[in-house]
């Protein structure tokens, strides 16, 4: 009898391998602090994504498994550290910031594991450290203002105050309209970012204006974001110097702004590569079931994070969901071959998209409600500026 | 030299200041009197502003809701002191540091839970919406007015609680030599209590007057607290005057810093190498004074008298 037993479990070890046959994903978040409004909206859409896969992946189970960064690079190299080491994951994915990535790009990849950033797009990782085990669905940190620099040139726009705050992508960001922005820039401020970030931005304020600028353009993802039009309406700069913005306005702020009633921003423009209104069956189910379940329309973070979900899903079908196949899923990725939300985009020699910036406009929507619209296409299959000092072909 | 953009920064300084003061009095008050190191006295700045702001949406109106928030963040002060603080007394610092740095983090999970993550946006009444002309070229949003009188009023009746009163006689007189005070007789237990609950009070008042600029925010005190312990280790702790004025200059300091330290720094350095480096700097400005406050005067700018 004992035998008997000792067989039965000898076999169940043998087997239970293949019957956990799964593709584990550790998804790289903040979900504490102020900017968790912004992870738990990732989360909502990739937990969102895995309801519409049905939970697999091809034959496989798929398990994501979150990993909180605390808007911290040195806790987000941890929890990176632990996806990789202990979870032992096959993709890792997520990050909304910068330096957060920059942290932990490096024990994800010497791990020999895909990385894919759903939001954060520092120079470097599209330069000189490009991998071919990094993808992105996002966008090169420089790419969205650079499309807003020439929106402001269509504009007429001959001089700009400029703000952001002070980190990796705050640098890009500001690099990206002095890149393709053709009138002067009258001054620019970096102020202290991280979890004690600088909010009040009175003196800043009062510089701009006193700078004699025509308009001013911001990038303050997140909680910063409300603070900053808040004093920006407060400071009654609307008709001085209007509004333009990468990455502030965006579906996690506009029901905020709207509840306090902050009109100043509505009008305001926006650049993107995406927008809720874009019009693919795959973007529609996504806004709609999205809507349906947390009430609000999803951000483009939530959006970047569904679409990475998908890519994962196209590359793990592609190679029959052979993980062991790493050059399989390297080629099945670098091929988009997925309905993203986005529409169809290509990767770059890089592995950054190559695909369309929209311009967008704040408006309300039929039910009285704060959202974008696209307004036109600024650029069309548009690479960042760093593919070439990448050295991948 | 723009003195019309001088004088607009000065009035951001000194509104700046004067939350600095709101929150280091509380604190120095507390870190004087009881001997008492109290790290989450920036959870009760959080707690006054996200308590306000679901007041302004439940009243419907901002300055309603101040005054109905205030009582509330002064009992949760004195729940704090009666519960978490008092045990800790007769601990040295590193428990009250330790007991309340663990408060800070229950208090913030606990806003996460009741609150969520996102941070509240206050709205204001129209008429505190605006700006004002107050001369030539310098126009400055009414609510920072606000802010800088309500903050001066504040600090007037301090100066008179403290200076005139029974109470600010046995406060002044606790943060001298407190064991003198028990043994002459004075429920020594009562006074802290209530030291403790104005403390919360002072710093809930802050932390309401700067929600509608900068939102309701989980951690916001965090990053208020440690510019607060430097305003009191320069003005010298326990001493109102002192905090007053040292958090005034630390206000300033900050704020002409982030203004001019950049085109200072262009006078002598490429435009590049002053861009990247005046942000650091004017971070790291008020430190810098506190490190030479602590080599020049180790006590303080204004110690209390006898220690």
């Amino acid at each position: 009898m004992k035998k008997l037993i000792t067989a039965a479990l000898a076999a169940t070890m043998l087997t239970s391998p293949a019957l956990a046959a799964e593709v584990k994903v550790g998804f790289v978040t903040t979900l504490t602090t102020g900017a968790a409004i912004i992870g738990n909206d990732m989360k909502n859409a990739v937990d969102l994504a895995v309801e519409h896969m049905g939970g697999k992946m091809g034959d496989l189970d798929l398990n994501v498994i979150y990993g909180d960064d605390g808007f911290k690079p040195e806790t987000g190299k941890q929890v990176t550290d632990k996806l990789v080491k202990q979870d032992d994951v096959d993709f890792v994915a997520g990050f909304i910031w910068s330096h957060v990535l920059l942290a932990s790009r490096k024990s994800a990849l010497d791990a020999g594991k895909f990385l894919i950033s759903s939001n954060a797009g520092p120079s470097p990782v599209a330069g000189k450290l490009c991998h071919e085990n990094f993808f992105s669905t996002s966008w090169q940190n420089d790419q969205t203002p650079m499309a807003m620099g020439e929106v402001l040139n269509q504009n007429g726009i001959k001089s700009i105050y400029l703000m952001a705050p002070n980190y990796a992508a705050g640098k890009n960001m500001i690099a990206g309209v002095e890149r393709t922005f053709k009138g002067d820039i009258l001054g620019k401020d970096l102020t202290k970012w991280g979890a004690d970030a600088q909010l009040d931005f009175s003196a800043e304020l009062a510089k701009a204006k006193a700078s004699g600028a025509e308009a001013i353009w911001v990038f303050y993802p997140g909680a910063a974001a409300g603070a900053f039009i808040k004093q920006y309406h407060q400071a009654g700069l609307k008709d001085v110097m209007p509004l333009y913005t990468s990455f502030t306005v965006d579906g996690l702020s506009l029901p905020k702004l709207q509840k306090a009633n902050f009109e100043s921003v509505l009008g305001s423009r926006i650049t993107q590569q995406w927008d809720p209104s874009l019009d693919n069956a795959q973007n529609k189910r996504f806004v709609a079931d999205f809507k349906a379940k947390h009430g609000t329309y999803p951000s483009f973070y939530a959006a970047q994070a569904y679409d990475t979900m998908f890519l994962i899903k196209s590359a793990v079908e592609a190679v029959g969901g052979n993980l062991d196949d790493m050059d399989g899923l390297r080629a099945a990725m670098k091929s988009a071959n997925y309905d993203s939300v986005r529409g169809k985009y290509t990767y770059g020699n890089n592995h950054m998209p190559i695909q369309n910036f929209y311009l967008r406009e704040v408006v309300a929507d039929a039910d009285g409600n704060w959202t974008t619209k696209v307004v036109s296409t600024v650029y069309e299959n548009h690479q960042d500026p760093y593919a070439s000092e990448c050295a991948m072909q | 030299m723009d003195y019309a953009l001088l004088f607009i920064q000065t009035l951001n300084g000194l509104q700046l200041g004067l939350l600095l003061f709101l929150v280091a009095s509380g604190l120095t008050l507390v870190f004087g009197i009881l001997d008492f190191v109290n790290l989450a006295h920036g959870s009760l700045y959080m707690l006054g502003a996200f308590i306000c702001a679901s007041l302004t949406f439940l009243l419907g109106n901002f300055l309603v809701a101040v005054v109905v928030a205030l009582p509330l963040t002064g009992v949760i002060g004195y729940l704090v002191e009666r519960f978490i603080a008092r045990p800790l007394y007769a601990r040295d610092h590193l428990d009250h540091v330790l007991g309340t740095f663990g408060l800070i983090l229950v208090l913030d999970t606990l806003t996460h839970l009741i609150w969520g993550p996102a941070g509240i946006a206050i709205p204001l009444p129209v008429w505190l919406d605006g700006q004002v002309n107050l001369f030539e070229g310098v126009v400055v949003p009414i609510y920072r007015l606000l802010i800088i009188v309500t903050g001066l009023a504040t600090a007037a009746g301090l100066f008179w609680l403290v200076n005139y009163t029974r109470l600010g006689m046995l406060i002044r007189a606790g943060a001298s030599n407190r064991t003198m005070v028990a043994a002459l007789g004075i429920d020594i237990q009562t006074l802290f209590a209530l030291v403790f609950a104005l403390g919360a009070m002072l710093a809930g008042l802050a932390g309401m007057l700067i929600a509608p600029i900068s939102e309701a925010s989980i951690g916001m005190g965090n990053n208020i607290i440690i510019t607060a312990f430097v305003v009191i280790i320069v003005g010298g702790i326990g001493s109102m005057k002192g905090a007053f004025i040292a958090a005034l200059v630390i206000g300033l300091i900050d704020t002409l810093g982030r203004s001019y330290i950049d085109d200072a720094f262009k006078l002598f350095m490429p435009s590049d190498a002053a861009e990247t480096s005046a942000p650091a700097v004017s971070a790291m400005l008020i430190y810098i004074i506190m490190a030479v406050i602590l080599a020049v005067r180790p006590q303080g700018l204004f110690p209390p008298k006898v220690r």
